[in-house]
């Protein structure tokens, strides 16, 4: 069933019947997993990959080092809410090494991003210092090359 | 005959032209074509094996290598042969590095034909054995894989096809076109045949790695066979490597050395960079391997239910990336059909006849192509044998 997980995470657009044919289960079958991948929340959603930068709308993504204080009996996770729950938080991981939270945002324009962090993130309980750094250009997201994508430039025909 | 043609001899001058040149004329007027016709992977070599052929390139490792093979990569080639078949071939004088399998069969050929020497060919198969059959001076005899046998061969029929003539026997499963592979219960029944007739056995394992639901088995695990044989394979289908021109071939030492004389002479040394990249395929590359395979039979998977699902009777293709549907219920042999689905709906696959004359009543189609091509061409397949119904 695992399989269903591995076509759908490349290509959410199949059909039920589809994803049967291509692993030789049952259609039923296939539609009952997924509805329990979906209850069970290891399916959490279905989305288009979009490459904002081929549209006209504006939008700029920067990449947040935040470093706690940790806070007694409540370790991390909970300041860690207290920022994820901003929508303007795209991602949030708890990292090893020199930095303990990155936060990825999305903005309109970068002054809109700096007044987040400055009003918003910096100033939240236990967030001791951040360091913003703006994404310049996504060559590869979500598994996904933007640009300059090989094409198929085989010969029409070989024996 | 006067003109300059006669200056070429006639085994060559008498092999056919061949039967898909007018596809190639047809399509170079057309746009939009969805190719099914193309006989290599979609693939483009894994990333981290062409990162070792451009490294290659960098530290200019330009120059010809040893004629056998880099050592490193025949060492390599011998490990993988162990590690994935179980069989044992020496680095040292048993395998040869070459300019693809294709050379591999002709080395083989050259090494051991003399002139009017039969070598028994199934067919339908890969075009390439009749031709360098008949370039070395040999007569292939076809011996028929039928459709009712599942493609395979059948061991009673193989033995009647040799006869005191015949030097040599090629064995080419996985098969192109038909997809069909041969289980190793079944290459026992053919082994049974062959241990007791003075015959060398070429075995094209060029597919081995893309089998689907079971084990490839190699006739080289077959010692009663062993010292007779000679294993053809390569990198080609398994790695994406069709351009590298790369392969190997194996057998045992006091063939391989006289093999070794033409392809030093003819060759000198397969393409250096394309080795070191080799090396990489064969050490890191499984995961990379194990993707594709999968890939590929989910595609088979999906073209065999569309195929079947548009009326045709379709074998189950277990080997290769090839799906072989019989079409005479279309009322049309296999070069109508594929006109046809050509000219009307700009679909591309390859007549059965173009992998011998048993091969009428068949096409040949390719998975090795994206989900989004094998459904397009699926719906305009069917758009086109409507078309043929309502006429
Ligand atoms: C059955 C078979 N053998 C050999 C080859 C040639 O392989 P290579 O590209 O390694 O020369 C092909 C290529 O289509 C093939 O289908």
């Amino acid at each position: 069933m695992k399989e269903i997980l591995d076509i759908l995470e490349k290509n959410a657009k199949l059909t039920v019947a589809e994803v049967a044919v291509l692993t030789g289960l049952d259609e039923k079958d296939v539609s009952t997993a997924i509805a329990e991948y979906e209850q069970d929340s290891v399916i959490l959603g279905y989305k288009a990959i979009i490459n904002w930068d081929k549209t006209d709308t504006d939008l700029i993504t920067a990449i947040i080092e935040v470093k706690l204080v940790p806070q007694r009996d409540k370790g991390f996770d909970s300041i860690a809410e207290r920022i994820y729950k901003y929508p303007q938080v795209k991602a949030c991981w708890l990292m090893s090494g020199s930095y303990d939270l990155s936060v990825m945002i999305e903005g309109k324009h970068i002054k809109e991003v700096a007044m987040f962090v400055s009003e918003k993130l910096a100033v939240i309980d236990g967030v001791f210092s951040t360091a913003t750094h703006f994404v310049l250009k996504k060559y590869k997201d979500g598994n996904i090359i933007f640009e300059g994508i090989e094409k198929d430039d085989r010969e029409a025909i070989v024996l | 005959m006067s003109s300059p043609e006669k200056y070429v001899k006639n085994s060559v001058r008498e092999m056919p032209p061949s039967g898909i040149r007018k596809y190639f004329d047809l399509i170079n007027e057309m746009e939009d074509v969805i190719s099914l016709g193309i006989g290599e992977p979609d693939f483009i070599t894994p990333w981290q094996i062409r990162e070792a052929g451009i490294y290659a390139l960098e530290k200019g490792r330009t120059h010809y290598s040893a004629n056998a093979g880099i050592r490193e990569l025949r060492d390599e080639i011998s490990e993988y042969l162990k590690r994935k078949y179980d069989i044992a071939y020496d680095a040292a004088d048993e395998i040869i590095v070459t300019v693809g399998a294709s050379e591999g069969i002709d080395l083989a050929l050259k090494a051991i034909l003399e002139p009017g020497d039969e070598v028994v060919v199934p067919e339908p198969s890969f075009v390439a054995y009749k031709g360098c059959v008949n370039v070395s001076g040999g007569i292939p005899v076809s011996l028929e894989l039928k459709e009712e046998n599942l493609f395979k061969i059948d061991p009673a029929e193989l033995e009647a096809a040799i006869t005191e003539k015949t030097k040599a026997v090629i064995i080419p499963f996985p098969n192109n076109p038909t997809g069909s592979v041969m289980t190793g219960e079944e290459l026992e029944e053919v082994v049974k045949v062959l241990k007791n007739k003075d015959v060398v056995i070429i075995s094209d394992e060029i597919y081995s790695e893309l089998t689907y639901g079971f084990e490839f088995r190699s006739l080289a695990t077959f010692p009663e066979i062993k010292e007779k044989l000679i294993v053809v394979n390569g990198f080609s289908k398994s790695h994406a490597m069709t351009g590298w021109r790369i392969g190997f071939v194996c057998g045992n030492k006091e063939i391989i050395k006289h093999m070794f004389k033409i392809h030093q002479y003819t060759l000198m040394c397969a393409p250096t960079p394309a080795q070191y990249a080799g090396i990489e395929a064969l050490r890191n590359c499984d995961a990379e391997v194990e993707r594709m395979i999968k890939e590929y039979d989910r595609r088979r998977k999906f073209i065999l239910n569309g195929i079947r699902d548009l009326g045709l009777k379709c074998f189950e293709p277990q080997g290769a990336f090839y799906i072989f549907p019989n079409i005479t219920s279309t009322g049309l042999s296999s070069d109508e059909f594929c006109e046809g689905l050509l000219k009307s709906e700009r679909v591309l696959m390859v007549p059965g006849t173009a992998f011998g004359d048993c091969g009428e009543g068949y096409v040949r189609a390719t998975y090795a192509s994206s989900l989004e091509n094998i459904k397009e061409a699926l719906v305009r397949t069917e758009r086109f044998i409507k078309g043929l119904q309502e006429k």
